[in-house]
C-alpha cells in the first residue's frame, strides 16, 4: 500500500514536472518561431535602420489571410504582397506600429494577429499557460511537503525498540 | 480514494486540453467571419467597368439589400459561380459587381462570355476596395442591408445549394 502511494506519488511527480517542461518549451517555441521568419522579395529602401526594423517585425507578426500558417512576410501570396506594400506605405506616412495593426485587424479580423491582443475573449488564451504553470507549481510544492512530512514523522514505539536494539549491539560489540 | 483520484488530474487536463487543440484543427479558415461583419461598407469613390466616366462611392448601396460579389478574369472559380449569380439576379436578387485587380478588357469579355448579372460593376483595378473590404481571394460576396451595414459574407465559391439554404434566406432576413 505503501508502495503503491509512493509510486503514484512519483508517478505524478513526473507527469507534473513533464507537463511544466513540455508546456514552457511550446512557449518557448512559440515565441521564437515568428522572428526565424526570413525578410519579403521586393527591396525597400529606409532612411532609418529603425523603421527597417520595424518593417522586418510587422511583417513577421502580420499572418497572411489567405495562408495556413505563413507571416505576409513569407508569403508569395498576392494579399501577402499587397499588405506589406500597406505596411511600408504607412511606416513612410510616420504610423504607429499599433496604428498599422490596428488597420489590418479592422480589414482582416483578429486571424491576422500572430500575437492576439490581450482583452476579454483572449484572456483563456493568454491566462491558461500561466495557470497551468502555477498550478504545476503547486503540485510540486504540495508533494514536496508532503514527502518532508513523511520523513520527519516520529517513529513508533516498536521502531524505538528495535532502533535501541541495534545501537545497543553496536555499542556492546 | 479520492487522493488517489487527483492524482489523475494532470492525465484528465492534458486530456482535455488535447481534444481541444484536436478540435482546433478541423476548423475552416475560410469560415471565418468577415472582420467588416455588422459594419459599414468601407467608403470608395470608383469607375464602374460598364462607364469609365460613371464614378460610384457607397451610396450606390443605400436604398436595397444588395449582394456585392467580387469577381476577376483571372479567377476560375468566378467562372463557375456565374450560373449561381444569374439564378440569383433572375430570383429578384440585386446585385453589384467589383471587378478586383483586373484590367477592362478582360473583365468586359468575362461578362460577355459567362453573362451579366451584376446592375453595375464597380472597377478595382488597383484592389483598393478590395483591400478595404477584407478581401483576400475572389469570389468573396458581401451582403449589404438597405443602410449600408454588411450583413453576411461569403468567402470562395457559391455552390447551388448555398443559394438555396443560405444566401436567399439571409437576403429576405434582411430585405
Amino acid at each position: 500500500m505503501a508502495l503503491t502511494r509512493r509510486l503514484m506519488l512519483s508517478l505524478s511527480f513526473k507527469l507534473s514536472l513533464g507537463f511544466v517542461l513540455s508546456l514552457s518549451f511550446m512557449l518557448c517555441m512559440g515565441l521564437l518561431l515568428p522572428t526565424l521568419s526570413l525578410a519579403a522579395s521586393e527591396i525597400r529602401e529606409f532612411s532609418d535602420p529603425v523603421t527597417e526594423q520595424r518593417y522586418r517585425d510587422l511583417t513577421a507578426t502580420l499572418r497572411c489571410p489567405k495562408c495556413e500558417n505563413q507571416a505576409i512576410g513569407d508569403s508569395e501570396s498576392p494579399i501577402a504582397g499587397d499588405m506589406r506594400e500597406r505596411v511600408y506605405a504607412q511606416l513612410q506616412d510616420g504610423r504607429s506600429d499599433k496604428e498599422i495593426i490596428d488597420f489590418m485587424v479592422e480589414r482582416f479580423g483578429d486571424y491576422v494577429l500572430y500575437n492576439p491582443r490581450l482583452e476579454g475573449r483572449t484572456l483563456l488564451l493568454w491566462g491558461l499557460p500561466a495557470a497551468l504553470v502555477l498550478i504545476g507549481l503547486l503540485v510540486v510544492t504540495l508533494i514536496v511537503r508532503a514527502r518532508r512530512h513523511a520523513s520527519a514523522r516520529d517513529l513508533s514505539a516498536e521502531e524505538r525498540a528495535r532502533l535501541d536494539a541495534l545501537i545497543n549491539r553496536e555499542r556492546t560489540e | 480514494m479520492t487522493r488517489r483520484l487527483l492524482l489523475l488530474l494532470p492525465l484528465v487536463g492534458f486530456l482535455v486540453l488535447g481534444i481541444f487543440l484536436y478540435l482546433g484543427l478541423s476548423i475552416n479558415r475560410f469560415e471565418r467571419d468577415s472582420a467588416l461583419m455588422a459594419r459599414e461598407f468601407p467608403t470608395f469613390e470608383l469607375a464602374t467597368l460598364e462607364d469609365p466616366e460613371r464614378v460610384v462611392d457607397e451610396s450606390l448601396l443605400e436604398g436595397e439589400v444588395t449582394l456585392v460579389n467580387v469577381w476577376g478574369e483571372w479567377c476560375p472559380t468566378c467562372k463557375q459561380e456565374m450560373p449561381q449569380l444569374l439564378d440569383l439576379a433572375e430570383r429578384g436578387v440585386r446585385l453589384v459587381g467589383v471587378d478586383y485587380k483586373d484590367t477592362r478588357d478582360k473583365g468586359r469579355d468575362f461578362l460577355g462570355t459567362y453573362g451579366n448579372p451584376f446592375e453595375v460593376n464597380i472597377f478595382d483595378p488597383e484592389g483598393t476596395l478590395g483591400f478595404d473590404l477584407g478581401v483576400y481571394g475572389a469570389p468573396e460576396t458581401f451582403l449589404v442591408d438597405r443602410d449600408g451595414i454588411i450583413r453576411y459574407h461569403h468567402t470562395g465559391y457559391i455552390r447551388p445549394v448555398d443559394v438555396r439554404e443560405t444566401i436567399l434566406p439571409e437576403v429576405e432576413k434582411w430585405r
